[in-house]
């Protein structure tokens, strides 16, 4: 398998490349590496979600909550609508759109913008 | 008295429960208020009720009530880690330790109450401690780490849960107390004995009758407790929970009113002896009394907010039942449980064996409850709880209110007047629940969301639960028995539209029946019901999305986020062979090894991507997958029956492997245990399974429906003396027909309870075939019986699924990432670093024994 790491521009103020499309199960999460420092703990959670606007959505993979890198291994799907992530350890859901915690309105993770081109996903700054 | 007006400045002293609570409901109903507040502790206010769950793994953050953002949005000025020393009544000023002066047009005092420890010779210094705030807790463990024994000086409530606590940190236990029985304010004697005897059977060692005179340091331990008759108690760390007084000496020296034996004296507005001056929670004294409780405490609080803004909600009184449970024993006391009135009527039930003791105080025409003690069976507790609040006439023989079972079932919704309180957390009476139903609720979500109902402790739900369908069902509406918000449908009528329409897949499913993209609730139930239909592996494409972690990575998630493996061993019996191979394995991958409750090898702390080459090994010595993570046949226990054992008059383990292998794979609603044992005599507990078998001289007596865990229940005899042929029948056709028909996530033990006609229905069904389904059921398990294939050969089989146990679509494990396991050493194996040890490893990283060393 190609790591697509190695090929990944190095300037942090331009995207950066994460995978590809093909490499995402629909409906569902994989975790991804990042190189760069401006994403803590360095794993993000990568989710496709086929026909929605955006397609790949990315989200920190840590569960701040349960305390462990999981949220690429939760169950996707949507409360009222809006698409979420349930966690695998104590199920909180957090939302694919924002980060927030739906269950507990202080906790969120990280959202990061995605572009895809080509059959690409790149992480923008 | 000054009207209400927004620009009066509300000043609050102490951030407690009830602070809080309070600040809460003002700045509701005065949006414009301006409000101040002053707390000693460091912190805002936190969940002091749920203190001791820090010791259960909880950290502080999890306890806090306010949130500082919130009180910011709120335009709530908050002071923490500085106590008021002063209140200057007449310039209407309060000055803190640090000097701060804070001015006030209205003063709430919300200081609550301090742990009272006794006047003794010796009772300051290390080692002593109280149970009060997250810093006692902190201390506490400190001390305990290392610490051989601890001595709980108080054997109420507080005191119970403190010795818990002590328990828990692996201390030797003991509770000395003043009074001849524990828990004196609530129980009578002979319950305080029943709760002795329990509490003792747990291994903590109880002391009544006796008054400790001082506390030594110079002795074998560090610290012994002398007490008046002579004896001694060594210990190296002592905690007071002898009782707690009112925190009134702010308002004492500024001189308001205080009662005799301490607490500031309120109305029902919660006023003190100045107008301007509001006292509320453990610091104030209504009526003569001060209400430990935080339920009290709350209406206090509303009270004081309704009467400042204009609409009075008197504080006049409030129960103080309470149940709870105490080192796992329940206990509940309700009203008067002595009984002192005149001409009370005592009813008692005593049960020695299970160690379960009940009282009823009743009124002299024996018509209404004045009170209860329940230790060891709180069943009946809500059921008692409603009699007594809302004063409603007894049944003709109150006596049978103690029988177990009987009151258990609990007052329907409708037996029940308008003005009852349903949930005592949250003050939600009937009335304001039909309301909530007549202005539109159709769920109980809906009845939860409006009126708050069942949003705390959680012990009213089974009571609004039946209240919301009796009355959804009086309307003519049905219940809302929606899976989730995808599906309007049961689990049990899912089951049918993927028979009948032969639906194969998740996506068919909600296209047809559902809406949205579903979740965690319908997904995996729409798997499990595929999985027994149809038997496709869990990990193909349509469906791997669906699962739960567990089943998706065909292993148990654990709380660092690494996974344990668990391999069948068919009714325990294991050869050497095969027990070295899993030493090796677990040696080669550093995996720490228990032996599990269900009698096979857990190997825990594997990271996803190790999964498939421990398997690959396991596989090729033989294993199995032994479906630990699925909601499927887990274990068949046995015990070593006819074959070694003097008494067998069966071949047990025989019997269970033939068992296990025929029913392991077969996915449920609920996970399925079985057991089997080799005569009456039942060393494999089978009667606590949902298949257990007992050898007799003639065939094999089956029991049904059986469950250990949370709610025990025995299994029901079910049929006797049966052959071979016979029970595994009987077993297809039960298993098969629980599969169909059982609720999401509910074990055969609640289905039975649920089922109409109970035991001698599903006798018809299964043993008289009475729906003529027999036949069907059979052959489906054959169905599944026939296309078994352990899920773990077929994975390693297939590149396409093995791929999903990459740990990052973009690269390997290992370097690059943070947030990874880390691990420490303890009794010769690894286990997960703990948050302080992962704080204390980032600096020495010779302590660290990361996974990569291993793999
Ligand atoms: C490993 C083990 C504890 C041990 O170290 O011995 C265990 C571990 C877990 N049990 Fe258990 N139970 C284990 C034997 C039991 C037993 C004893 C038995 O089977 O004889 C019981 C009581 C019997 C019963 O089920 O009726 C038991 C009653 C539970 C329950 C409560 C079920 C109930 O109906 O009340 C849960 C919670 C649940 O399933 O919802 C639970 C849940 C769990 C979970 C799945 C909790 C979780 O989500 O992490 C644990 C999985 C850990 C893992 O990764 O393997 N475990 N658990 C035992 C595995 C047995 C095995 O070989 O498969
Ligand atoms: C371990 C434990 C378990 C409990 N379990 C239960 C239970 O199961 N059910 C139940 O109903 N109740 C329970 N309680 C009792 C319950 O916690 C109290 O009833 C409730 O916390 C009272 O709230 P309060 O706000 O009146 O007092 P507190 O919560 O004590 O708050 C008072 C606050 O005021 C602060 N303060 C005091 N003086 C000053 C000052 N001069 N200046 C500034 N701040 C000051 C204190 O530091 C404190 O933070 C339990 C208590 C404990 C300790
Ligand atoms: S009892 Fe079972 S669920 Fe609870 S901690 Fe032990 S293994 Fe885990
Ligand atoms: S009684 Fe606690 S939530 Fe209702």
């Amino acid at each position: 398998m190609s790591d697509p790491m190695l090929d990944a521009p190095s300037t942090p103020s331009r995207a950066r490349l994460l995978c590809a499309v093909d490499d995402l199960v629909p409906w569902a999460g994989v975790a991804g590496r990042v190189s760069g420092s401006e994403v803590p703990g360095r794993q993000v959670a990568v989710f496709l979600l086929p026909g929605e606007t955006p397609e790949v959505r990315v989200l920190g993979n840590y569960d701040p909550i349960g305390g462990a890198p999981v949220l690429s291994r939760g169950i996707v799907g949507d409360v009222a609508g809006e698409a979420v992530v349930a966690s695998p350890l104590y199920k909180h859901h957090f939302s694919l759109v924002d980060g927030r915690c739906l269950e507990q309105d202080d906790v969120s993770v990280p959202v990061y913008r995605t572009l895809v081109s080509d059959g690409w996903v790149y992480l923008l700054p | 008295m000054q009207q209400w007006s927004n620009d009066m400045n509300i000043l609050v002293i102490g951030n407690g429960m009830v602070g809080h609570h309070f600040v809460m409901r003002l700045t509701e109903q005065a949006p414009q208020a301006r409000v101040t507040v002053l707390g000693a502790e460091p912190h805002a206010a936190y969940d002091r009720v749920h203190l001791s769950e820090l010791f259960a793994g909880r950290r502080p953050e999890d306890l806090m009530l306010a949130d500082p953002s919130a009180y910011a949005d709120r335009g709530v000025v908050a002071h923490f880690g500085d106590p008021a020393v002063a209140i200057d009544r007449r310039r209407r000023r309060v000055t803190t330790a640090s000097g701060a002066a804070f001015a006030y047009d209205k003063l709430v005092l919300a200081t609550g109450s301090y742990p009272f420890v006794p006047p003794i010779e010796g009772a300051e210094g290390p080692g002593r401690f109280v149970y009060r705030t997250i810093e006692d807790l902190d201390d506490i463990r400190a001390a305990a780490a290392g610490a051989g024994t601890g001595v709980v000086v108080g054997g109420g409530l507080l005191g119970l849960e403190c010795a818990n606590a002590l328990k828990h940190l692996g201390l030797e236990t003991h509770v000395v107390e003043f009074a001849p029985g524990l828990m004196g304010a609530q129980l009578d004697q002979d319950g305080s004995e029943v709760l002795r005897g329990r509490i003792e059977a747990l291994g903590v060692q109880v002391h009544t009758s006796r008054a400790t005179e001082r506390i030594d340091e110079a002795g074998e331990s560090p610290l012994t407790l002398a007490f008046a008759d002579g004896s001694a108690l060594g210990a190296d760390v002592v905690v007071f929970s002898a009782g707690i007084r009112p925190q009134d000496s702010l308002a004492r020296d500024a001189g308001l009113e205080c009662g005799p034996r301490g607490g500031i004296v309120v109305d029902e507005h919660c006023r003190s002896s100045d107008p301007d001056v509001h006292a509320i929670g453990e610091c104030a004294l209504y009526d003569g009394r001060i209400f430990g409780l935080v339920a009290p405490g709350y209406r206090m609080a509303e009270a004081a907010a309704g009467h400042l803004t204009g609409s009075p909600a008197p504080f006049t009184g409030a129960d103080m039942s309470t149940k709870l449970k105490l080192l796992g024993v329940d206990v509940g006391a309700i009203g008067d449980g002595h009984g002192r009135g005149e001409g009370v009527l005592a009813y008692t039930f005593q049960d020695p064996v299970r160690r379960v003791y009940k009282r009823l105080n009743v009124s002299g025409d024996g018509r209404r409850l004045l009170g209860a003690v329940l230790v060891g069976d709180c069943a009946s507790y809500d059921t008692l709880l409603q009699y007594y609040q809302n004063a409603l006439a007894l049944p003709e023989a109150p006596e049978s209110l103690l029988i177990p079972g009987s009151a258990d079932v609990g007052l329907s919704g409708d037996a029940l007047p308008d003005a009852a309180t349903i949930c005592s957390c949250h003050n939600v009476s009937k009335g304001a629940i039909v309301g909530a139903i007549d202005g539109g609720c159709m769920s109980i979500a809906d009845v939860k969301a409006a009126t708050a109902a069942s949003t705390g402790c959680g012990g009213c739900a089974p009571l609004l639960k039946s209240l919301v369908d009796g009355e959804l069902e009086a309307r003519g509406l049905e219940a809302d028995r929606s899976l989730c918000e995808h599906f309007d449908y049961t689990r049990q009528e899912l089951f049918h539209l993927c028979q009948v329409e032969e639906l194969r897949t998740y996506d068919e499913l909600l296209r047809r029946h559902g809406r949205g993209y579903g979740c965690d609730i319908c997904k995996p139930t729409a798997a499990s019901i595929l999985a027994s239909l149809w038997n496709e592996h869990v990990l193909d494409d349509p469906h791997r999305g669906l699962q739960d972690t567990n089943d998706r990575f065909l292993a148990n998630m654990q709380k660092d986020g690494t996974y344990s493996v668990v391999p069948r061993v068919p009714a325990g019996e294991i050869t050497p062979d095969k027990l070295l191979v899993l030493g090796r394995v677990a040696k080669k991958y550093d995996l720490y090894t228990k032996i599990t409750g269900g009698q096979r090898i857990d190997l825990f702390g594997a990271r996803v991507d190790q999964l498939p080459s421990i398997w690959r090994e396991l596989v090729e010595a033989g294993f199995e997958t032994g479906h630990a993570y699925g909601k499927a046949v887990r274990t068949v226990k046995s015990c070593v029956g006819s074959t070694w054992c003097r008494y067998g008059v069966q071949d047990s383990v025989g019997k269970a492997i033939a068992l296990e292998n025929r029913y392991k794979g077969l996915r449920s609603p609920h996970k399925l245990k079985f057991a089997v044992s080799g005569c009456a005599r039942e060393c494999a507990e089978a009667q606590s399974k949902d298949i257990g078998v007992i050898a007799t001289e003639h065939g094999w007596n089956l029991y049904v429906c059986g469950n250990g865990g949370m709610r025990p229940r025995h299994a029901d005899l079910f049929a006797t003396d049966l052959d071979d042929q016979t029970l595994i029948r009987y077993i297809d056709r039960l298993l098969m027909f629980y599969v169909r028909t059982a609720d999401r996530l509910q074990r055969t033990s609640v289905w039975l309870e649920n089922l109409d006609g109970g035991l001698d229905y599903l006798h018809a069904v299964i043993i008289d075939d009475s729906l003529g389904i027999a036949a069907e059921l059979e052959s489906r398990m054959a169905a599944v019986v026939g296309t078994y294939r352990c899920e773990w050969r077929a994975t390693l089989e297939d590149p396409e699924r093995l791929k999903q146990f990459r740990p990052f679509v973009n690269g390997a494990a290992g370097a690059g990432t943070d947030d990874g396991p880390v691990f420490v050493r303890e009794r010769g194996q690894k286990r997960p670093a703990t948050r302080d040890e992962r704080e204390r490893l980032r600096n020495d990283p010779r302590l660290v024994d990361v996974t990569e060393l291993s793999s």
